[in-house]
């Protein structure tokens, strides 16, 4: 192709980033031509997002090098980033809900100043809102926090091509068309054609494969922190880039591998997401253990929730008639008590049956921790130490325990195995499948296809909707995939 | 939701609705002045005269100082609970050294707001709750105003008795001084480019630091506006009363924060309003005092009145804010 | 040695330390004269700070932006209740101190309705809440004989074996709103809640109920001090209260608990209140003018604040 004559405008060599004991980014390497629009692929945690936060400089690489137009950079920042005429459109969006469109141009244009410079920050903005999306019905002065979140997203994307002193070479688009609707999806990637056209590097980072697909030049694929795959567009279709995302290509999950099946009881829990337009409803019975698949952010963690809050009240259109505990993922912001220890934070959940009279009994909280720490072999040489004294994987297993210890038949898991390691996950699903035979119910959303082996049956979920219902003999990863991306299987 | 509608008709009504809600939002402080002002004129026609508004917002315009200096803190997330004994304190340096001994006086002055920004600075250096550092602030005024001034007394400047006695043609001072203040702080910070990045870092602080601007930058100058509109607010205070007394500011650290409330502002999210401010403070100026002579409720539950005034305010915005929705 | 190292970690050790100090200092001043009065003195006065400030204590707790400061109006009125309730009659006492819990609960009830029912930010809530019950209690104090009967005056000022029963009394209040804090459920609720809102609603605490209590429990606490006040200064006025709105919260942040919530200190509110209760004796002793006085209480709170530092950056 054209590009490959062309030089490199980045280039990074043997780029590694650890965070404790995980390793995000485990020997990148990357090239980005002047020119071209790079796809890149991947699972969560695939270390896409680390990439790129090194590449616009928010984060330090641990080691490796980064070159820009040929010359090393040493001390390379956001600031430096800017300057080399490198931006990002971030994921989570970037702009001032209380500011106006034009204002929030301003913020990134620190020329744009003295008299006149409101009608020139809405000019700017204006003339690029029009060339990207014609007929964008967005007016400058629009407070941005008045906006829709597509909207939104469309001033984020716009303002990140305006120019006024530094010079602008690459864009990074985290997932630029989320919130977007078919057409001003279209009319964006439109743009980025004209854009790479120009003489300007993209690069493109999306879980809509057929976008990558139609509009990158060449595709990297990245999992586990490493680049396994990087070609020409061309040399990709969409059932190569799904086999080397996940891996094994498209591999049927073995059927019965769980061993024997309990008692499937009653049913605990039916539940219908509240953008759903059929009559689809996730159905789950006592003694199972229900897997909640596809992308994340599409509905699964919406839905658990919502159980959630309905075991307290009333809801329509849910049923639920056990006592619930939820396993968080996100352990620091819905799950962690970071001032207590660990057997206060496994015990939180149980706190009224460990009363005896008025008072909680510390000799019960010991007892039910100590109980927990055997079962689940949480390491550590004491119950009493602080919570954050344990590895990541530890913690997990303390929120693991506080919801298996209490008095909850249904358990919600709100993808809990992230950035766990394979030991913490082999000792959980051993527990998991026990409890189950016990009777008891576990909801599991998981971003990892191959937890879902553990289930006997996978809701999969897209756009805030259940798409597929797949039984335990109809799984295979080609089916959860085809329909994470909306293709009914 | 977007992803699933087409770009036209229906998120556009949805901007629409958001927009007439912030309107509606926006024009709540105007209607609650509007409704207190109705009443006066409603129980006291002879009210309504260049010397009853005179004599009814006399008091009205330190303390709309006073809740200018409290806006600038709360749009960047703080709050600043020392403002009331700030305003004693730069009220008794102005009644004793500004008179004896301009330059000293000048000096203390100018040196106050820079401590404002110094505390700007410690807050978001050290991470402090601006809460506790401010109260703590609250007893050095305090402390302050005291030793200078340990018994009322004092007296103003000529030049500033000068200034605060003006009586302009038509309009009432206190009017044309509220007026001035609202167009100057509205100009400064909405209409000016820093401006912008002010109160962006409340709304969205991280992108403010990715986009390049130094937070403590924006902290330290929001710090030092609301220095300087406190050391005005204390000024023009004993210009009006001609002395001082230690105590003279002790309830404006409440009806400053009740007064930027009242005016549309939010304590998070760099939501202020200028404008909607100082009509907040002329609201708790009227409201506090003349109204309710003229309706006779005893002199006992004027600072009640404040306190229904918010509340029914507040409320009044919750069902707005629900009813939109 | 290790049970030494171990009581200099805990953070409200500082509190009794700088307490300490100061009285040492105090004491040096006056040549050894005094020093035992001096305590005495202090534990009288401290118990007010006390008995607020644990009531303020369980609602900085609860998290960022809640802060109770209705208080001072709050004993205000409580102690104007409680005074014309009990009407100069020793008889009355009983009726008139549990007037004055109602009044507090029911203020402290009020402020969480204002919170729950408008969204509104605690401080905002509470601040107004706290004008009107200033201006109720103006109305409802104007000319009354404000006097507590002579039995329940002098129980205030009781001593046993020199040590003021009052003294007595808030050391068993700290002691059971230790246990309330780590040993009940509402207490760790409140606790949880502090560290992380979200995950406490996800563990199952009852988040709505705990603050209710919480807002319900320092109210009813200010009603007592307040009613306390009154018998202990032989009388009450409007402005009974108010040194308790700073003076709460610097008892709660200097005693070592947590401004940014889920952490709480009870001993520290004692250690942080005869501290600053001793500062003003020892500085009373220096013969230092009240100006001094006042900015030396406001730098020390800001270095303590500095010192212990902010909460960590999150998110």
């Amino acid at each position: 192709m054209m590009a490959e004559t062309r030089a490199a405008f980045v280039k990074l060599d043997g780029v590694e980033k650890h965070f404790g004991a995980v390793r995000a980014l485990d020997g990148v390497d990357l090239e980005i031509r002047a020119g071209e629009c790079v796809g890149l692929v991947g699972h969560n945690g695939a270390g896409k997002s680390t990439l790129m936060n090194i590449l616009t400089g928010t984060l330090e690489p641990g080691s490796g090098t980064i070159s820009i137009n040929g010359a090393a950079e040493g001390r390379y920042s956001v600031s430096r980033a800017l300057k080399l005429g490198i931006r990002c459109v971030f994921q989570e969006l970037s702009l001032c809900p209380n500011l106006s469109v034009a204002e929030n141009t301003r913020i990134n244009h620190p020329s744009l100043r003295g008299p006149g410079w409101r009608r020139r920050a809405a000019a700017l903005i204006a003339q690029k809102m029009d060339e990207i999306f014609p007929g964008h019905g967005i007016d400058a002065s629009d407070i941005v926090g008045d906006l829709s979140i597509g909207r939104r997203q469309m001033v984020e994307v716009a303002r990140a091509f305006t120019v006024t002193d530094d010079p602008l070479n690459l864009v990074v688009l985290d997932e630029p068309t989320s919130s977007l609707d078919a057409h001003t999806a279209g009319q964006l990637l439109d743009f980025v054609r004209r854009f790479v056209g120009a003489g300007k590097s993209c690069i493109l980072i999306s879980h809509l494969l057929g976008e990558v697909l139609g509009n990158a030049d060449r595709i990297i694929v990245m999992r586990d922190g490493k680049v396994v795959a990087a070609n020409d567009a061309a040399a990709f279709d969409r059932d190569s880039l799904v086999a080397t995302m996940g891996g094994a290509a498209a591999a049927r999950i073995p059927a019965g591998s769980n061993g024997r099946k309990g008692e499937i009881g009653p049913v605990r829990v039916k539940a219908r997401p509240a953008r759903q337009t059929n009559d689809m409803e996730l159905v789950a019975r006592s003694g199972e253990i229900i897997g909640l698949a596809g992308l994340a952010g599409n509905g699964q963690t919406d839905l658990l929730l919502a159980i959630f809050d309905a075991a307290g009240g009333k809801r329509s259109g849910m049923e639920v008639t056990a006592p619930v505990a939820l396993v968080a993922g996100d352990r620091q912001s819905d799950g962690i008590f970071p001032q207590w220890s660990i057997a206060q934070n496994i015990g939180i959940r149980s706190i009224e049956r460990m009363l005896s009279g008025m008072l909680i009994s510390p000799r019960r909280e010991a007892e039910l921790a100590a109980h927990w720490q055997q079962k689940i072999k949480i390491r550590t040489p004491n119950m009493n130490n602080n919570i954050l004294s344990l590895s990541g994987g530890n913690q997990q297993k303390a929120l693991f325990a506080r919801a298996l210890g209490s008095d909850a038949k249904i358990i919600l898991m709100d993808d809990p195995m992230r950035g766990v390691d394979i030991g913490t996950k082999l000792d959980v699903y051993d527990l998991i499948r026990e409890e189950a035979q016990n009777g008891r119910t576990f909801l599991w959303y998981t971003t990892e296809t191959e937890e879902l082996e553990n289930c006997n049956r996978v809701y999969v979920f897209h756009s805030g909707r259940i798409v597929a219902n797949l039984s335990r003999d109809e799984l295979t990863e080609e089916k959860v995939i085809q329909s994470s991306f909306g293709e009914v299987a | 939701m977007a992803a699933l509608l087409p770009a036209g008709a229906p998120s556009r009504s949805g901007r629409e609705t958001a927009r007439r809600t912030r309107l509606l939002r926006a024009l709540l402080p105007a209607l609650s002045l509007a409704i207190v002002l109705g009443a006066i004129a409603w129980l006291n026609p002879r009210a309504i005269s260049y010397f009853g508004f005179s004599l009814m917002l006399n008091l009205a315009i330190p303390i709309a100082l006073a809740t200018i200096s409290q806006m600038f803190v709360i749009a960047g997330n703080e709050l600043d609970l020392s403002i009331g004994t700030f305003v004693g304190f730069v009220g008794c340096v102005t009644a004793t050294w500004l008179h004896d001994a301009p330059l000293l006086g000048a000096a203390v002055l100018l040196g106050s707001i820079a401590v404002y920004a110094l505390l700007g600075a410690l807050i978001h250096l050290r991470n402090l709750p601006s809460i506790v550092v401010t109260l703590g602030m609250s007893f050095v005024w305090q402390g302050l105003a005291i030793l200078i001034l340990p018994k009322p007394g004092g007296k103003a400047p000529d030049w500033l008795l000068a200034v605060t006695g003006f009586k302009p043609p038509f309009v009432p001072f206190p009017i044309v001084a509220a007026l001035v203040i609202a167009a100057i702080v509205h100009f400064g910070l909405m209409r000016t480019s820093y401006g912008a990045v002010l109160r962006g870092s409340g709304g969205n602080p991280a992108a403010i630091a990715r986009a390049g601007w130094s937070l403590l930058r924006t902290k330290m100058v929001l710090f030092g506006l609301a220095g300087l509109f406190g050391v005005l607010s204390g000024m023009t205070l004993i210009g009006i009363t001609t002395s001082a007394d230690a105590n003279i500011g002790n309830g404006y650290t409440l009806l400053a924060i009740a007064g930027v409330i009242l005016g549309g502002g939010e304590f998070m999210g760099g939501r202020v309003s200028p404008v909607g401010a100082v009509i907040g403070a002329l609201t708790l100026a009227l409201a506090a005092s003349p109204l309710l002579t003229f309706m006779r409720i005893p002199p006992d539950w004027q600072v009640a009145a404040n306190g229904a005034i918010l509340i029914v305010v507040l409320a009044a915005r919750v069902l707005i804010s629900r009813r939109e929705a | 040695m290790v049970q030494v190292k171990a009581l200099l970690a805990k953070p409200w050790i500082w509190s009794f330390v700088g307490a300490f100090l100061v009285w040492i200092a105090a004491v040096a001043f006056t040549r050894g004269h005094g020093g035992g009065g001096m305590i005495i003195a202090a534990l009288s006065l401290a118990v007010f700070m006390v008995i607020v400030g644990i009531g303020q204590m369980f609602v900085i707790t609860l998290g960022p932006g809640n802060v109770d400061l209705s208080l001072p109006a709050n004993i205000g009125l409580a102690s104007a209740v409680a005074m014309k309730v009990m009407d100069g009659n020793d008889s009355m006492v009983a009726i008139g101190l549990l007037a004055a819990l109602a009044c507090g609960f029911a203020i402290g009830a009020a402020n969480y309705l204002l919170i729950w029912a408008l969204r509104i930010p605690p401080i905002i809530a509470t601040l107004s809440a706290a004008f009107i019950i200033q201006s109720i209690d103006i109305s409802y104090g104007r000319g009354l004989q404000i006097k507590p009967p002579p039995g329940f005056a002098d129980f205030a000022n009781l001593r046993y074996f020199g040590i003021p029963v009052l003294a007595m009394l808030a050391v068993l209040l700290a002691i059971a709103a230790g246990i309330v804090l780590n040993r009940t459920v509402y207490g760790r609720s409140v606790l949880a809640i502090g560290q992380n809102l979200r995950a406490a609603r996800l563990a199952g605490v009852k988040v709505q109920r705990t603050s209710f209590l919480t807002y319900a429990l320092a109210g009813t606490l200010g009603g007592i001090d307040g009613a306390l006040l009154a018998a202990y200064f032989r009388g009450a006025n409007v402005d009974i209260g108010n040194e308790y709105l700073l003076a709460s919260i610097a008892v709660v942040v200097i005693g070592g608990t947590s401004v940014a919530g889920g952490k709480a200190n009870v001993p520290g509110v004692w250690g942080a209140a005869l501290f600053l209760v001793l500062l003003l004796t020892m500085l009373n002793t220096f013969g230092v003018s009240v100006g001094i006085r006042l900015v030396l209480t406001g730098l020390i709170i800001v270095g303590v604040i500095t010192a212990a530092g902010g909460p960590k950056a999150e998110r």
